[in-house]
């Protein structure tokens, strides 16, 4: 079997958890069997190719004066243009991101149907010329290549997959890692919600990435139950053990956050937690890992606090450095307000260390050996730290149960799964 | 006759590394040594050095009729005799003239007077023995870091044995009085206060390089001031002369012009402050219930303090300092020292748009982290 793949991002030029997820998810079904052909806007050319075919929209070449290549657009459908839609960013950056792309959509028209066009794989102000660009090459690439059956990750790639569906008539699976709710609460950009909402329609099956997700697919987005099968993420097993990393300079223990430090995370649970274990216990050091909108705000409630000198901030960590991070950690805190799905805590708990996690993450559902607790209990969370802070036998038994569980938590199983939603896709097409 | 007294401060703080989480308790090295060793060789180059020079020349011209003050902090000595020995030597020889009176300070030219009394006395000491060990005499004018003042900090230095002490001609102080007469402290009248004239010293500071000041507009401000006012006070950084404005715009040759000018066409003379508290009497009290400064428009402490940020950097800080006090260990010392520099809090300042006042707090902390470890 043959999947024509689309995703935003690939390791190790990555800016989320969703490269990680495809990373995985494609060595897995290489073990099933299943041969991947992976669209990715840019390719740097040192990504690991071992298992996937990568296929660099960048390099796509566009003749505008080409009956064939024109038709494609026609395909893409109309996308709102100038509607401003950047994910993971605040109001202050959004301003500034409105002037950079008055400029560009000026241009909208006419650097989509360019010959050529150089994707940067971002999510800057181009985003959504760089969506259009990418549905235009998806459908292109459609006819080049041949394969069973397309699968499209996240709202980036959904124009991309239906035009390739048009195109070819083949059928689509979406995936839906995150939905426009976990990223912005309440407030939503309507334009996202549409194009997701689109693209699940559009497609023959969707795969959720917990039933947390699922749920909210069905209630929010109105999609029918029948089409929507949830498949929880994996980890890839590590071979690294802990002896290979540094472990912490601070004699006492060290709790650490690790993610983009933005509302969907959660980070002021942490902040106000580490707070009040402070009062009990100054010894105790809390460390937040990542960047993000609400840095700055943490940063300075930290200082009111007057915990500086308890916790610190290391900025944006990636590859080795995360799990350099993981080592000299004791408790690892995912304390999200809406997670699809969260690999992190995974992550962590590969390297032994104990994880508590909230109750809204799609991870609650899989994993057993972790303390789960509702993202809003400030108590809640700051008994569960301490508790693991102290009591050795409690910490004992996560690190090794932990271990051993997310050890089988393969991509290999997960990608069969995966696999069987493909051979259902093409049934029902 | 009446007086015109010079005060140069010179300065450089330790800048600190990058200092990450993964650090601490593992390496025990706070400072850039790099961006420490290349500005002070550039400042050195292009103004400790050509300036020392140039008053050299003017002291031997005019011997005794020349005079002004100079200020060290500890870090810029320790600095220059790490990397830059020959404006040292160079300074050691302006100041064996004998007609450069060399200031006491705190010795990080740090902000202890605000925060620990006896970090302060501290701070004082230790800068007392560093002057006494590099230039051979005993400083008896006082000057705190930026010019800090406020009645209680007067008190508390003139209990250290001063009795004379510089700080800013605050407006928001002075009201309609002028800052060109000595005063005396608000809580003890025999400590006397000089008054930066910080209109002439701007002129020199600020606006040099727009190119619109001239020796001759100088002595024409200085003939302005009324006579029955007796003194003015010229307090300048060092780093002016070349560093922070460019040699280009002519400002060496502002200062080689100058003290010919001023001798010629006016009724002043350059005097040391010291001379100051001996010969004028002082003319009322300068009262100073809130702490004042040199620094930006408001000349308040906000530069340093305030924000959450720095509050909590500098609480963190002075609570090491009952350890500190006993130990010995040098090293310690020197960090200590290093980190308590005025400079650090500045750079967490959020009054300006531009700098990085969150990263500079996150990797401060973290270097506080690891000291407070140590001891």
């Amino acid at each position: 079997m043959r999947v024509l793949m689309f995703g935003w991002e690939f390791p190790p030029h990555i800016t989320g958890g969703l490269g990680t997820a495809c990373f995985g998810m494609t060595k897995g079904l290489a073990k099933n069997g299943v041969e991947v052909l992976f669209v990715v806007p840019k390719a740097h050319g040192d990504e690991d190719q071992t298992n996937v075919r990568l296929l660099n929209a960048s390099d796509v070449t566009v003749n505008i004066d080409n009956e064939k290549d024109r038709s494609y657009w026609d395909r893409v459908q109309y996308m709102e243009i100038g509607s401003n839609i950047i994910p993971y960013v605040g109001p202050e950056q959004f301003t500034t991101m409105v002037e950079e792309s008055r400029h560009a959509t000026d241009n909208f028209r006419s650097s989509v149907m360019a010959p050529r066009y150089e994707f940067s794989g971002k999510y800057g102000a181009n985003l959504m010329e760089e969506v259009a660009r990418y549905a235009l090459i998806g459908s292109s690439l459609a006819t080049k290549y041949d394969f069973d059956v397309i699968h499209a990750h996240d709202w980036l790639t959904y124009s991309a997959g239906i035009a390739a569906k048009e195109t070819t008539g083949k059928p689509l699976v979406v995936h839906m890692h995150a939905t426009e709710f976990d990223r912005s609460g309440e407030n939503i950009n309507t334009n996202v919600y549409a194009i997701e909402r689109r693209g699940m329609e559009a497609a023959d099956l969707v795969i959720t990435v917990s039933d947390w997700t699922r749920n909210i697919v069905i209630n929010k987005y109105g999609i029918s139950p029948d089409k929507v099968i949830t498949v929880h993420n994996a980890v890839e097993p590590s071979d690294k053990s802990l002896d290979e990393y540094e472990r912490s300079g601070l004699k006492s223990k060290v709790v650490t956050f690790l993610g983009r430090i933005t509302y969907q995370k959660g980070p002021e649970y942490f902040v106000e937690a580490a707070y009040k274990i402070l009062q009990v216990d100054p010894t105790i050091h809390f460390v937040m890992a990542g960047t993000g909108d609400m840095l700055q705000k943490m940063v300075k409630r930290v200082a009111q606090l007057k915990i500086g000198s308890n916790f610190h901030f290391t900025g944006f960590l990636k590859g080795n450095d995360v799990d350099q991070m993981f080592a000299m950690s004791d408790v690892f805190v995912m304390p999200s307000i809406s997670e699809p799905f969260g690999i992190v805590p995974l992550e962590a708990m590969r390297l032994k260390v104990p994880v508590i996690i909230s109750k809204q993450s799609g991870v609650s559902e899989v994993v057993q050996h972790a303390l789960k607790v509702d993202f809003w209990d400030i108590n809640g969370l700051a008994d569960a730290i301490y508790g693991i802070c102290k009591y050795k036998a409690v910490s004992d038994i996560f690190r090794n149960e932990g271990k051993e569980e997310v050890d089988n938590l393969k991509w290999e199983y997960a990608s069969k799964k995966i696999k069987a939603v493909y051979e259902k896709a093409i049934n029902i097409n | 006759m009446r007086s015109l007294c010079f005060y140069f401060q010179v300065h450089q703080p330790y800048r600190l590394r990058t200092y990450r989480f993964f650090d601490i308790g593992k390496r025990h090295f706070y400072f850039d040594e790099y961006a420490n060793r290349t500005t002070m060789q550039r400042v050195s180059e292009l103004c400790y050095l050509p300036m020392n020079q140039l008053i050299m020349k003017k002291m031997e011209k005019l011997g005794n009729k020349l005079k002004f003050a100079l200020s060290f902090s500890g870090t810029v000595i320790e600095q220059m005799q790490q990397y830059a020995p020959a404006a040292l030597e160079s300074f050691q020889k302006l100041v064996a003239t004998g007609n450069v009176e060399v200031l006491a300070e705190t010795y990080s030219h740090s902000i202890a007077s605000m925060v620990d009394k006896d970090a302060f006395k501290m701070q004082v000491a230790e800068h007392k023995k560093l002057m006494k060990d590099v230039f051979g005499v005993k400083t008896r004018t006082f000057h705190n870091t930026e010019l800090i003042y406020s009645n209680e900090i007067g008190k508390d230095v003139s209990e250290m044995g001063f009795d004379l002490i510089l700080t800013e001609g605050a407006r928001h102080i002075l009201g309609w009085k002028s800052p060109n007469y000595l005063y005396v402290n608000a809580l003890n009248p025999k400590m006397k206060v000089m008054l930066r004239n910080w209109k002439l010293s701007d002129e020199i500071a600020l606006n040099f390089r727009n190119g619109n000041f001239t020796v001759e507009s100088f002595v024409e401000m200085l003939n302005a001031i009324p006579n029955e006012e007796e003194v003015v006070n010229i307090f300048v950084d060092y780093e002016t002369f070349g560093a922070n404005v460019d040699a280009s715009t002519g400002i060496f040759d502002f200062m080689e012009y100058l003290p010919e000018a001023v001798l010629k066409y006016t009724d002043f003379q350059f005097v040391e402050p010291h001379q100051l508290a001996d010969r004028l009497q002082p003319m009322g009290v300068f009262d100073a219930p809130i702490p004042l400064s040199c620094r930006d428009e408001e000349r308040d402490m906000s530069t340093w303090m305030g924000n959450d940020l720095q509050d909590d950097a500098i609480a963190t800080l002075y609570s090491n300092f009952k350890k500190v006090k006993t130990t010995k260990d040098e090293e310690l010392m020197r960090d200590w020292n290093a980190l308590q520099s005025s400079d650090n809090f500045a750079g967490m300042c959020t009054k300006h748009i531009g700098g990085t006042p969150y990263d500079f707090y996150i990797n401060y902390m973290n270097i506080l982290t690891d000291f407070k470890n140590r001891i």
